[in-house]
């Protein structure tokens, strides 16, 4: 049997500066790069070598080989094989080398044994992915990817600062489950929760994905979120905590998705909803809920990644992605509006597509659990999430009121990839088997039983027959061009504006502190050259000292009793 | 990179979805397949795992129910929550953030 002997990561690094001087044609060529890498790592299995790095007295575990870290990286070589196929018709070498470089540091990222080159690689991934957003070259983005690169920054120091406090307290580097007891312990969950989009942690994904480039969102969409994910699986799992972290994340954003107009915003919503359901099943931390919460994110990255590929394409094609100022593109779109639908079909969670099968394990392993109100929020955002992803987006995308927009078909290398995420939607759906083989943990679940698919069916039917209804009715909420505030405010409005008020106050309390002070100055009589200084004056003087001095003494004596 | 559409004809073929007869149609497929979702809730027996289960339709009145409820009280968010497009972009004084974003949001 073949061993694949190699850092993983090393390949995509190589590609990455191949990309930098590789003649136009042939760029064709690194599409190979995560195709053969993968077919080469997926024979090698678990069989795969480890490597262990020296450093002084650290031993750095640079490969570290087992069921999950193989199934994420997998799942990060189909996801890089499937986006540099959209990227093909691109001539800027900017997005190539950052979104190779990005998968690059995933995969690196997943392998990692201990927190020193785990850090390395997160770090990585901030670096890298800023330059997708940077890609767009508007002014916008690059303010936004400020903003990204610095909370991602953030997210790697507090890492840092965790793993150098756990190596204080435990001697060793070494990845494995933590108890969230001690401030380390927290201030990894901290790092690993802005990464994974927690509540309140979360607007950097907002912020940033609708921003940056058509191609650099489906890079975007499938790595540093999953790599979170892997963390918290890997660090935290059977965390009570993350139970109800989950389960808000399934719920709030799905409000925000519904009034949104950038459909790629909807769409960045819906991906946190979605990190909600496997933070969940990491929460509850038993075989099958782990298994889901795994099994999710592999579907996940596939059809978010084709949901965001279908809207770069419109954004590609048209410009913008505002639903308010789209409609109609089926007509000429007709492919793209195809695998829109599937994507949408898959993240509703359709019987025989991709997203049927994980979700259900999770809201079973809920059940399990004995979180019967959890899983009601569940089963909410899981009806919420095909009103906004699975209708909306489609809707008012393709359907809706004719815009008059007559784009081009996307591009052929799009269709391709779309294509490809597509069938592999299909086939994970239908024949859940080639992908759940691999799943880290041991447990057998059936997800095609009568009861489980006629309840699937009449809570997506009846989520689609209120779209129905409240269309029919006016209520539903028109498309509008809008910005709608979330928590990223405190820090793009309230920040910025305290601190004007801050410069404000300060600069007029110095104001008038000098005006004081020179109001203060000319009550001291002047013994200049032609002033007459008398006995009178300097008594006056000696006075004024002894009177401020007195009541310096004064105020002293009454701050160190208080 | 981002091609904003040159020409937008406003004649062209009417497609599938045009025409209000196939629309209605569809809609009909549509409400009939509602009906025999709820209708089979009373053939098939369901495993019930939960007491809420027990309600007969309990998933499609749920589904129903929880996507009226989603959209009510998005509506009123927006009451809250809504400003308009260049909400942030106002503060920076930065003429040329502002003029990048509007051309694109026009465009």
């Amino acid at each position: 049997m073949l061993t694949y002997s190699i850092p993983a990561f090393l390949p995509f690094f190589a590609a990455a500066a191949l990309a930098l001087v590789l003649p136009h044609r042939l760029r064709y060529l690194l599409i190979l790069v995560p195709l053969i890498n993968g077919v080469l790592l997926y024979a090698s299995g678990l069989q795969t070598t480890e490597f262990t790095v020296s450093l002084h007295t650290l031993n750095l575990l640079l490969v570290n080989v087992d069921k999950l870290s193989l199934m994420f990286a997998y799942l990060f070589h189909i996801a890089c094989f499937i986006c540099l196929i959209y990227a093909m018709h691109l001539k800027d070498r900017l997005q190539l080398v950052a979104g190779l470089t990005y998968a690059g540091s995933a995969v690196g990222a997943v392998f990692a044994g201990d927190y020193l080159t785990l850090f390395v690689f997160w770090e990585l991934l901030a670096l890298t992915s800023a330059f997708l957003v940077f890609a767009r070259r508007t002014a916008s983005a690059q303010a936004t990817g400020l903003r990204y690169l610095m909370i991602q920054v953030l997210s790697g120091v507090a890492l840092l600062v965790a793993a150098i406090m756990y190596f204080k307290q435990s001697g060793s580097l070494e990845i494995t489950t933590i108890e969230l007891k001690t401030t380390a312990s927290y201030i990894f969950l901290f790092a690993f929760g802005i990464k994974a989009a927690f509540p309140f942690l979360h607007t950097w994904l907002t912020d940033a994905y609708p921003q940056a480039t058509p191609v650099g969102t489906v890079f975007l969409s499938a790595f540093t979120t999953k790599v979170a994910i892997y963390m918290l699986a890997r660090t935290f799992p059977g965390e009570e905590l993350l139970v109800y972290i989950g389960a808000a994340m399934t719920c709030f954003p799905i409000f925000y998705a519904v009034i949104e107009n950038d459909l790629r915003k909807v769409l960045a919503y819906s991906l946190i909803n979605q990190l909600g359901f496997m933070v969940c099943g990491i929460g509850i931390g038993t075989a099958l809920a782990l298994n889901g919460a795994v099994a999710h994110a592999f579907n996940d990255v596939i059809f978010k990644g084709l949901l965001f590929m279908t809207m770069g394409a419109v954004l590609t094609r048209v410009g913008h992605v505002n639903g308010s100022d789209l409609g109609g593109l089926h007509k000429t779109m007709p492919k793209t509006t195809l695998f829109c639908i599937v994507g949408a079909a898959s993240i509703s969670a359709f019987p025989l597509f991709s997203g049927f099968v994980s979700k259900s394990m999770v809201m079973a392993a809920m059940i399990e659990a004995g979180h019967e109100y959890l899983w009601l929020m569940l089963l909410f955002a899981s009806a919420g999430v095909f009103h906004h992803a699975g209708i909306k987006i489609p809707f008012f995308a393709f359907f809706a009121h004719d815009s008059g927009l007559r784009p081009k078909e996307a591009p052929t290398n799009m269709l391709i990839a779309m294509g490809i995420a597509s069938i592999l939607c299909i086939a994970i759906g239908s024949y859940p088997a080639i992908v759940y083989h691999l799943l880290p943990w041991d447990n057998s679940y059936q997800p095609y039983d009568l009861t489980h698919t006629l309840t699937q069916l009449q809570l997506l039917f009846f989520s689609a027959l209120a779209f129905v209804w409240l269309n029919k009715q006016g209520l539903y909420p028109p498309e509008l061009r809008s910005v709608n505030i979330d928590v990223e405010w405190i820090y793009r409005k309230a920040i910025p504006n305290l601190g004007a008020a801050m410069f404000a106050l300060s600069n007029a309390v110095l104001s008038v502190a000098k005006s004081g002070f020179i109001a203060a100055k000319a009550l001291i009589p002047n013994k200049g050259k032609d002033a007459d200084a008398s006995a009178a004056t300097m008594t006056y003087r000696m006075v004024l000292g002894f009177v401020l001095l007195a009541i310096v003494a004064f105020v002293s004596e009454l701050a160190s009793t208080l | 990179m981002t091609t904003p559409n040159p020409s937008p004809k406003q004649t062209s073929t009417p497609s599938f979805f045009d025409n209000p007869k196939n629309v209605r149609w569809i809609l009909r497929i549509f409400y009939l397949l509602c009906i025999v979702l709820v209708a089979l809730d009373f053939i098939v027996h369901r495993h019930i795992y939960l007491s809420f289960e027990e309600i007969p339709a309990f998933y499609a009145i749920y589904g129903f129910i929880a996507c009226v409820v989603l959209v009510v009280l998005a509506k009123l968010m927006r009451l809250v929550l809504m400003r308009d497009e260049h909400y942030y972009d106002k503060q920076d004084g930065n003429n040329d953030d502002l003029a990048s974003t509007s051309k694109e949001g026009e465009s």
